[in-house]
């Protein structure tokens, strides 16, 4: 398994530069992941979309719907690709820590 | 009326665009390739290039050959791409095993689909193809094309990618098999930027839509699937790139009942053209066809004696609502009978032809087996004007049956499924439509029917005090 050494810490990845446990996250590697998923600035917007996804994933233990993603916290799809370019699943999701998505990709 | 674009269409000239020389595409010779051996032993692969049908190991040989003589800087991946995919694929045939990892998670910034991740799990073995991500490529309607197309989406695909190619997907796209994921971006830039050419769909959204040869090439086509599945693919292109929906959807046109592209049973929302008013019919071609002088079926089963046509045997009495005969030498139908199902056009096509009031017929809810086995779609709007822009369609059916979906559908939940779990009546009251007969093959044969309260005269609040009135305990 790869690693990768940011600000002191280091993170097991995987190759598609997902965590390999939601427990080895920390504010740093959000701050890691900026860097490769086109991501200029953080906003306070992108912090609540982490929030919302890593709450629900310790309630339920798996990322919740898009939908779901999108009425919690008030932001149009469209705005989500906004603040992730690669989306809700490859983007927010690897930032937040949660395991990769799998099924029909 | 001809197709037309919705916008102007690049004309892309091969000339300006190719990336190889002339010499540089046909740079081997058959000595050579006779003499070529990939750097692996594949004894297993080798077997499967004996026999008459195109085999795709000789082909990916070839590949192989051209991209060595091409030399690594002429290509942007690793040149022995193909060599180390059939070592590893023999290695599979010798295991009875995949060796790919699960899942990957790849793709283009603004997309949440298009690109199919994918890790070897023998990179040691096979560096070259350590990632083999597949690209979908938005297909034309159809799949016509023209040979500069073909021959500048190769070159790109040879310079970024393996070179090998499905053409095509089941959905229809064309398929782009194998890079790494460095080079995803550049070769969407250079699709979009320099041939006008997106990614079809993966993950939870519409996928790539597609349809049936159409009014381009077939008398029978009662709708235009080509215009109708570019407008549809052009209109929906957000639900195809970003995905949104519980699960997969799809689309597939096919302009008559032969369902050549299969929709009812590969689609969510499958179109099949028809007609409402009669089968159009030539009497002279009918006795054309009863005296010998045309073949049935076009000629269809001509590699066996059948002997000598019989219009009763073959056409009238097959048709399945027995609603044909012959009357003083002439070919009768009762069309208010006819269900359509296309046997004696199929049999006679130079007498006869779908009728001229055409439309479409909307099924909705084919699917594969998983999770609650597969399906078929159902049959849902019998009849329906197909007109550009098909506003009526997009309203009245495709928007109503997403909002529902969409609110109602659990993750992963096909639409087929839930149809099954909430019902036939719900779907109706999504689309606004009455029930109609033409929705079932038969009525239900179990007595466990709801009613609504409004329908039950003095509702559902009874108290049993009152009842104990009449009926002692």
């Amino acid at each position: 398994m790869p690693t990768v050494d940011f600000e002191g810490n280091t993170f097991n990845v995987d190759e598609d530069g997902f965590i390999d446990d939601f427990n080895n996250w920390n504010e740093s590697w959000v701050r890691h992941v900026k860097q490769t998923e086109g991501i200029e600035e953080l906003t306070d917007e992108h912090h609540k979309i982490i929030e919302v996804l890593q709450d629900y994933y310790k309630k339920n233990g798996i990322a919740p719907m898009v939908r779901i993603l999108s009425k919690v916290t008030g932001f149009k799809l469209k705005y989500i690709y906004e603040l992730f370019p690669s989306g809700p699943g490859k983007g927010a999701c690897k930032m937040a820590g949660l395991p990769k998505p799998t099924g029909c990709v | 009326m001809a197709f037309e674009p919705r916008e102007p269409q690049k004309e892309l000239k091969y000339e300006e665009l190719r990336i190889y020389s002339d010499e540089e595409l046909n740079n081997y010779t058959d000595e050579e390739l006779k003499k070529f051996k990939i750097k692996h032993k594949v004894p297993m692969c080798d077997d499967l290039e004996k026999g008459p049908w195109p085999s795709f190991v000789a082909d990916a040989k070839r590949e192989a050959l051209h991209r060595k003589k091409l030399g690594q800087d002429r290509l942007m991946i690793e040149q022995d791409v193909v060599e180390d995919l059939l070592g590893q694929l023999e290695v599979s045939f010798e295991h009875g095993e995949t060796h790919w990892k699960h899942g990957g998670i790849v793709g283009v910034f603004g997309y949440g689909g298009g690109v199919i991740g994918r890790y070897s799990d023998l990179q040691d073995k096979f560096p070259s193809i350590a990632h083999f991500h597949t690209m979908r490529v938005n297909q034309p309607a159809s799949k016509f094309y023209s040979t500069n197309y073909l021959r500048s989406i190769c070159d790109l695909w040879e310079f970024r990618g393996s070179g090998m190619m499905n053409m095509h997907g089941s959905t229809g796209d064309i398929i782009f098999l194998g890079t790494f994921t460095e080079q995803l971006e550049p070769i969407f830039f250079e699709l979009g930027h320099v041939l006008q050419q997106d990614l079809g769909g993966s993950g939870s959204n519409l996928r790539t839509p597609s349809c049936c040869i159409g009014k381009a090439r077939c008398e029978w086509s009662c709708i235009d699937t080509q215009d109708l599945c570019y407008e549809l693919t052009h209109y929906y292109q957000d639900e195809l790139h970003r995905p949104q929906f519980p699960y997969k959807f799809k689309f597939k046109f096919d302009g008559c009942p032969n369902c050549c592209v299969a929709s009812i049973a590969r689609a969510d929302m499958s179109f099949i053209g028809t007609w409402k008013d009669n089968i159009q019919i030539d009497q002279k071609g009918v006795k054309a066809y009863i005296g010998g002088e045309i073949l049935p079926n076009g000629g269809a089963h001509a590699g066996k004696d059948w002997g000598k046509f019989d219009i009763q045997k073959e056409v009238i009495d097959l048709c399945p609502t027995e609603c044909m005969w012959m009357e003083n030498g002439k070919l009768m139908i009762d069309d208010k009978e006819c269900n359509r199902c296309m046997h004696c056009i199929n049999v006679m096509p130079q007498a006869l032809w779908p009728g001229k009031e055409t439309g479409v017929s909307i099924l909705l809810g084919a699917k594969a087996p998983i999770l609650e086995g597969a399906q078929m779609s159902l049959l849902t709007i019998p009849f329906i004007t197909a007109e550009p822009p098909y506003d009526n369609i997009k309203e009245k059916v495709i928007e109503p049956v997403w909002d529902w979906w969409m609110e109602e559908g659990k993750n992963r939940e096909r639409l087929g499924e839930l149809i099954q779990r909430q019902g036939v009546q719900k779907l109706l009251e999504v689309l606004s439509i009455p029930a109609m007969p033409q929705v079932v093959k038969e009525p239900r044969s179990n007595p466990y029917i709801f009613w609504k309260e409004e329908d039950v005269p003095g509702g559902f609040k009874r108290t049993i005090d009152d009842y104990r009135t009449r009926h002692a305990r």
